[in-house]
C-alpha cells in the first residue's frame, strides 16, 4: 500500500440471491451471488449512493488495497477517494463485479446448480441491460430506493446510460465516459480477433479448460494484446516506448526486441494468470450486442425517452476505441430526445484508457457534476 | 431595466432555451429560477464551462463556429444569444442557422454606431475601447463588430423580422431613447426575432 489518499484497506462482500433472474437471452438464472465493494458511508437518507459500473476485464476491487501488501490500488483508485473526483467522504460506492466475471460473481467458472458441474462454456451469453437487472437486485438489498449517481467508463458507461433507460426513477446522474451508443464494425471486428485468439489455442478445449485441466493461456494473452493496442493512443505508445530497444543493437530475431513487444508480452502474461477465457468471450459478446436503439428501428431518441437522470456525456480527444464523435451522438440524441445532458471533451493523450487517470479537469467536471443540484 | 430583465420578459415560463454563448450561465440559471425553463448552454471556454456545471446547468462544448447542424429545426422556443454574434466567424451563417433552430431568438449586440466609437474612430483615427467595447483591438475578441444599422439590414437580407427591440445605454440598462436614433446612442441592444 502506498498510497495515503486512499480509502485504505477494503474488504469485498457477496450476496446471494435466491430468486430467479431472467436473461435477455430468454434464459434464466436460477439464482446469482455478485461480489462487491464499497466505500464511504450511506447517509441516513439513504440518498448518496454511487454505482461504479466496470469495463470490459474490470472487477469490483475500484479502490483502496485489499492487504497492506497489495502494490496496486484497485483499478479506478485514481478518482475514487477522500476528496477525490468521486468523494468517499460525500457518496456511499458500490462496485460490484457484473454477472458473467471470474472475481467471484457468478459466472462460467461457477458452478451449474443444473448439472452440479462448472457452467464453463455453457453460460449464458448476457446483455447489458442483465447487468442493469442484476444491481437493480443488490440496490435493493443495500436499501438503495435511488442512485445518486451511476457512472462508468467504455462498457461501464453504456451501462450507466443504460440504467438510465432501464430504471429512470432509480437514478438521478449518469455519467457516460468514454462510451458510445453502439460498436462499430471496426469494434466489433477487434473483438472478433479476441475470441478467435482464445478459442484457437487447443488448451481452450471448447470452453471445457476447467474440467479438462488445462488452460487457454497463450490465447488470452494475444487477446489482450490486441485489445491493449486499442485502449492506448499512437502518441501515448511514442512517448512511452518509441523504438526504444531493450538491447543496444538489434538482433535479427524474433524474440522481444523492442519496448513496446515486452510491454505487450507483460501485459498479457499478467492478465491471462488472473483472467478467464470463458468470461473474457462472454464480456466482449455483451459490447457486440449492446445498442439500445435496435429494438426502436435504430432511433436512438426513441430509446431515450424514458430518461430522466441527468447526464454527462464525457469523451477524450486521442480515444480513438471510442472516439469523441461517438459520445457526441448519445449526446445529439439526448438533446434532441429533449433529456438533461452535458457533453465535455477532454484533452488528453493516453487515448481509450484516459478515463482510468486523474487529468485535472476531467476531475474537475466529474465532481462539479456529481456535486451540483440535479 | 437591466438585460436580464428584459430577456426573462421575452421568455415564457417553462419554455426551451438554447443560449448559444451562454458564458458562466448566469443569465440561463436566472431563466431557470424565475421561469422554470428548460434547455442548455453552449460554450467553448473551460472555465465558463465548469461555471455552468458547478450551477447544475447543462453545458455543451462546442464550437458555434463549427456549426449547429445537431440542433433540430424549431426544436428550442427561444435561441438566446447575447453577446456572441460579434466573436463568431461567420455572423451571417450563424444568425441564420439561430433562426432555423428556434421559434424565437434573442440577442444582444454591442453597438459600433454608438457615437463615443464613432468619435474615436473619425476623430481620433484609432479603433474605440468604450464602456461596452473594453478591450484594444488587438486583444479583442469581437471580430466582426456591426452597428444597429448593418445588423437590422443582415436581418432584412435573411427575411428574420425584427419582432421587438430594446436600447441599452453605457450602464447596459434599457434607454429610453426613441429607436431612430439608436444608431447613434445605444451602446448595445436587445432584439427578439422570428423568422
Amino acid at each position: 500500500m502506498n498510497n495515503k489518499d486512499s480509502v485504505g484497506i477494503v474488504e469485498p462482500s457477496s450476496a446471494s440471491f435466491k430468486d430467479p433472474l431472467l436473461l435477455g437471452c430468454g434464459k434464466e438464472l436460477k439464482g446469482f451471488d455478485l461480489v462487491y465493494e464499497t466505500y464511504g458511508k450511506l447517509n441516513n437518507e439513504n440518498s448518496n449512493a454511487v454505482l461504479i459500473c466496470h469495463a470490459l476485464s474490470g472487477n469490483h476491487h475500484a479502490a483502496g488495497y485489499h492487504k497492506d501488501s497489495e502494490k496496486r490500488a484497485g483499478w479506478w483508485d485514481a478518482l475514487i477517494g477522500p476528496n477525490k473526483a468521486i468523494d468517499t467522504n460525500k457518496y456511499f460506492v458500490v462496485s460490484p463485479n457484473n454477472l458473467g466475471g471470474c472475481h467471484g460473481t457468478t459466472g462460467p467458472k461457477s458452478i451449474n446448480p443444473d448439472t452440479n458441474k462448472v457452467f464453463g462454456p455453457n453460460f449464458p451469453v448476457l446483455t447489458v441491460r442483465d447487468w442493469t437487472n442484476s444491481q437493480a437486485v443488490l440496490a435493493d438489498h443495500l436499501n438503495i430506493k435511488a442512485w445518486h449517481a451511476v457512472i462508468g467508463g467504455s462498457l461501464g458507461g453504456m451501462q450507466a446510460l443504460d440504467w438510465s433507460i432501464a430504471y429512470p426513477e432509480r437514478i438521478k446522474k449518469a455519467g457516460v465516459i468514454a462510451a458510445a451508443p453502439k460498436l462499430s464494425a471496426q469494434n466489433i471486428a477487434f473483438n472478433e480477433v479476441a475470441r478467435q485468439a482464445i478459442t484457437s489455442d487447443p488448451d481452450f478445449q471448447e470452453g471445457n479448460y476447467l474440467l479438462e485441466n488445462t488452460s487457454p493461456k497463450s490465447g488470452l494473452r494475444l487477446a489482450r494484446m490486441v485489445g491493449h493496442i486499442t485502449y492506448l493512443s499512437d502518441e501515448s505508445m511514442k512517448s512511452k516506448f518509441g523504438r526504444e530497444l531493450k538491447e543496444e543493437k538489434l538482433g535479427f530475431g524474433f524474440d522481444a526486441e523492442f519496448q513496446v513487444e515486452s510491454y505487450l508480452r507483460h501485459q498479457g502474461d499478467v492478465f491471462s494468470n488472473t483472467f478467464d477465457a470463458n468470461t473474457y468471450l462472454l464480456m466482449t459478446k455483451v459490447l457486440d450486442y449492446f445498442d439500445p436503439a435496435d429494438e426502436f428501428n435504430g432511433d436512438l431518441m426513441k430509446a431515450f425517452e424514458p430518461i430522466l437522470a441527468q447526464v454527462l456525456v464525457l469523451s477524450f480527444s486521442s480515444d480513438w476505441r471510442f472516439s469523441p464523435s461517438r459520445s457526441k451522438e448519445i449526446t445529439d440524441a439526448l438533446i434532441g430526445a429533449k433529456k438533461k445532458v452535458s457533453h465535455i471533451e477532454i484533452e488528453s493523450s493516453l487515448g481509450h484508457d484516459s478515463f482510468l487517470f486523474p487529468e485535472e479537469r476531467y476531475v474537475k467536471v466529474l465532481k462539479a457534476f456529481l456535486g451540483s443540484p440535479s | 431595466m437591466k438585460t436580464s430583465e428584459v430577456i426573462e420578459n421575452w421568455v415564457s415560463s417553462g419554455s426551451r432555451i438554447l443560449d448559444l454563448g451562454c458564458g458562466d450561465g448566469s443569465i440561463l440559471e436566472g431563466l431557470k429560477l424565475n421561469k422554470s425553463v428548460d434547455g442548455y448552454g453552449v460554450e467553448i471556454d473551460k472555465n465558463n464551462i465548469q461555471a455552468c456545471l458547478e450551477k447544475g446547468l447543462e453545458v455543451i462544448e462546442q464550437n458555434i463556429d463549427e456549426g449547429l447542424t445537431n440542433f433540430q429545426d424549431k426544436s428550442f422556443d427561444t435561441v438566446l444569444v447575447s453577446q456572441t454574434i460579434q466573436v463568431l466567424k461567420n455572423p451571417k451563417e450563424a444568425l441564420d442557422e439561430i433562426t432555423r433552430i428556434g421559434h424565437q431568438s434573442i440577442i444582444v449586440i454591442p453597438n459600433f454606431g454608438h457615437w463615443k466609437s464613432r468619435l474615436t474612430v473619425f476623430l481620433g483615427g484609432k479603433m474605440p475601447v468604450t464602456e461596452a467595447l473594453p478591450e484594444k483591438w488587438y486583444e479583442t475578441d469581437n471580430i466582426h463588430l456591426c452597428t444597429v444599422a448593418d445588423f437590422e439590414n443582415l436581418c432584412s437580407e435573411l427575411n428574420i423580422v425584427v419582432e421587438e427591440k430594446k436600447i441599452l445605454n453605457a450602464e447596459g440598462k434599457v434607454s429610453s431613447i426613441s429607436s431612430g436614433w439608436s444608431n447613434l446612442l445605444s451602446s448595445a441592444v436587445i432584439y427578439r426575432l422570428s423568422r
